[in-house]
């Protein structure tokens, strides 16, 4: 088996629901891209399913969620609850966008590992990607 | 045109610059001065450290100097490209009186929840003095989904108001007299039937729509471009637009069909330029859509309105508004031969920029609206949205909504800007940043054309990739601390909590809407409503016959918004954008 450390870390990043608003997700997407990452924009409207389908298909070590229309309680849950369900609750799941902080807190609590909002440095959100996810390919070997 | 030139160069032009220019010609004693400051301006020491790494440029990257002076605007010829205010090319200003003859007026976008829950939010907002209603529509809204639609799982009512039929928006305004208001809709995918469910809920008022004043968004070219809330693919959509154009032409002569925005594109990330460019050169492809159709351009030219973003950046944002009336003024007179001077007039709304408030410290938002807002006032705006400072942690509350409305009261009764007309026209620096962002867009322009227009460029993913990179450099000026943001990259409390209240929708809003659009369907006449959505089907798949009519009669028969999406989909689906970044 190849040794799995070695290829570069994979992120899904995602938009779903009815929320158009994609530039955090891009912004995010070419700066992961930028540190070296392989990065898929699943573009707009996803569906969990979709996304969690992606993410599996994909062999990706994260899923990066971006929601600024104020679903984030529905889908954020749906997602986790998907990953569950496929088996894949080991992808590093992370999100951001307008989200209040005690709905961040409670999210974290239902298994999103972290959400950043509005002025997060790129610094600490791809420092963030990349020891959790290399984290979770030191458990998995 | 107006060139920022060399002052080596500037000598072959000062005989007309005497003639129509800026002042006087620059004396000896001035030519020394400026040297020896130029020289002392070299040997200057300037600052360094966080924030100094764009001194020399706009928020934008358009590049600045640190002084300017009547070199910068020796061709500037006072007749060609400033005029005088509500005179051709409108530089200064669209009306001779300005904010003298009429204040902008003072409209808050605001939506949430159900209908009612808004319409006691209008009340709130009238109460206080606000000028004209402006609608938010949540995301299944502005898409077509009913909010019983799976698709519409956790988005109803969320980022503004639900509106699934006639019957809502008759809520939406209760006890508000749709002859007397004016009202805006942000609202361009389904804009044609929101329309006609406002013409509706007034003919219930007893309104006929000849009465109706406001402004409907309608702009789709600017979702595919940056907000991406699209339903049909461009073409069809055109369509659907010129028909709404002769609409209103014919029968709502108060009503602006559309209102091309840059508002969407400068929060999806471009620059001041690119928010200009692109939303000028969306406006032209409506009118050219139009001329195309058999209308008279001055027919429908004269209704067309303009919505701008105002940022940060004070000057730019001023000289992006006088640019944008000059623009428009030269090409609809002299490209689209335009004949009534509302044809060259460019109203527009500005709000200010949400993507330059911060979650760190939202008070301090208060401080950033009051600056923008003065720059739309400066730049000459129509009317005005004051952003709440909690916008970027939630949908606002009253209390922040109403420090917002107060910021304009404040600048409008108090500040005095508004006593004088275009009070920078003239100044040096403003005018050649004017001039030198016109010249900017017609770049672009040019590249658009090379690509056989809008649609064409969209389809290409130019504007889309164009404003991504844009983004994505202004957010690497931040963290490399080029740039400065107050409480995000300097200044910060790292320990902060934030004490504002925020305001939340309760799921119970979506069972609610849901359980209410369910209700309408099993109570009307059925027969009705396929016999409209039926006539509403023939009309899409003929090639010219008017939409707008078929689609009152199904609204009127209380088809609900997403049945009648559904009908135009079947027939000229849906779009999908190749996703890139």
């Amino acid at each position: 088996m190849p040794d799995q450390t070695k290829r570069p870390i994979r992120i899904v990043v995602a938009k779903a629901g009815l929320d158009g608003h994609d530039r955090g997700a891009k912004v995010i997407a070419r700066a992961l891209r930028d540190a070296g990452m392989e990065v898929i924009y699943t573009g707009l409207f996803q569906t969990p399913e979709q996304i969690v389908e992606t993410a599996i298909q994909e062999d990706a070590d994260g899923i990066g969620l971006s929601i600024l229309s104020g679903a984030h309680m529905t889908l954020f849950p749906l997602v986790v609850e998907q990953l569950k369900e496929r088996g894949a609750d080991d992808i590093v799941f992370f999100g951001g966008g307008t989200i209040p902080a005690d709905d961040a807190a409670e999210l974290k609590r239902l298994g999103v590992r972290a959400i950043f909002t509005p002025g997060a440095p790129l610094a600490e959100i791809i420092e963030f990607v990349k020891s959790e996810c290399l984290k979770r390919r030191e458990v998995l070997r | 045109m107006a060139k920022t030139i060399d002052r080596a160069a500037s000598g072959a032009a000062t005989a007309q610059q005497t003639a129509s220019g800026l002042g006087a010609k620059p004396t000896p004693e001035y030519e020394a001065a400026h040297e020896r400051w130029a020289g002392e301006y070299g040997r200057a020491k300037l600052r360094s450290g966080a924030g100094s790494g764009a001194m020399d440029r706009t928020i934008s990257d358009l590049p600045t100097k640190p002084l300017y002076g009547p070199e910068d605007v020796a061709d500037l010829d006072l007749s060609r490209d400033l005029g005088l205010p509500g005179q051709y090319p409108y530089t200064r200003g669209i009306h001779p009186s300005m904010h003298q003859g009429r204040l902008w007026t003072m409209r808050q976008f605001a939506g949430f929840g159900t209908a009612k829950q808004t319409n006691e939010r209008y009340h709130f907002l009238l109460s206080q003095g606000q000028m004209g209603l402006s609608v938010a529509f949540d995301m299944p809204t502005l898409l077509g989904y009913d909010s019983d639609h799976p698709r519409a799982l956790g988005e109803v009512g969320k980022c503004g108001v639900a509106i699934d039929s006639v019957r809502d928006m008759q809520v939406l305004f209760d006890g508000i007299d749709l002859g007397a208001i004016t009202t805006s809709m942000t609202i361009n995918g389904p804009a044609a039937i929101m329309l006609a469910m406002y013409v509706a809920a007034a003919e219930v008022q007893g309104v006929p729509a000849e009465r109706l004043g406001g402004t409907i968004q309608t702009d789709i070219l600017k979702e595919y471009i940056a907000q991406k809330e699209w339903i049909f693919p461009p073409r069809p959509h055109m369509r659907v637009i010129v028909d709404m154009m002769r609409f209103t032409r014919d029968r709502m002569p108060k009503f602006n069909p559309i209102s091309v925005s840059g508002y969407h594109i400068r929060e999806a990330g471009s620059t001041a330029v690119q928010e200009l460019a692109f939303t000028l050169a969306d406006g032209f492809a409506y009118v050219e859509a139009g001329i195309e159709s058999g209308m008279d351009v001055d027919s429908f030219a004269p209704r067309i309105s303009f919505f701008f973003n105002s940022h940060i950046d004070f000057f730019e944002e001023i000289c992006k508004f006088r640019a944008a009336r000059r623009i428009w003024a030269r090409r609809m007179r002299e490209k689209y031969g335009a004949k009534d001077q509302r044809s060259w007039t460019l109203r527009f709304h500005t709000q200010t920029a949400g993507c330059s408030a911060t979650a760190q410290q939202p008070e301090n938002n208060i401080v950033r609206v009051a600056f923008e807002a003065m720059a739309a006032a400066l730049g000459g705006t129509q009317s005005l949205h004051t952003n709440s400072m909690d916008e970027v942690l939630a949908l606002p509350t009253e209390k922040s909504v109403e420090i917002a409305l107060r910021t304009q009261q404040v600048l409008a009764y108090e500040t005095n800007v508004t006593n004088v007309i275009d009070p920078l026209g003239g100044s040096y620096f403003v005018e050649a940043l004017t001039a030198q962002m016109e010249r900017a867009a017609e770049e672009y322009f040019a590249r658009i054309d090379e690509f056989g227009g809008v649609i064409p460029a969209i389809e290409a993913g130019f504007f889309q990739r164009e404003i991504a990179d844009a983004s994505y450099q202004y957010q690497r000026s931040l963290e490399s601390k080029e740039r400065v943001i107050v409480g995000v990259n300097a200044f910060e409390k790292p320990d902060e909590r934030p004490e504002i209240d925020l305001l939340k929708i309760d799921r119970a809003v979506e069972l609610e809407q849901a359980e209410r659009v369910r209700a309408l369907r099993a109570a009307r006449d059925a027969a009705r409503v396929e016999e409209t959505l039926a006539a509403l089907r023939r009309a899409c798949e003929s090639k010219s016959a008017p939409l707008i009519e078929p689609i009152l009669d199904a609204v009127r028969a209380l088809a609900s918004e997403g049945e009648i999406v559904e009908t135009m989909v079947d027939v000229y689906g849906r779009y999908t954008e190749m996703p890139a970044f």
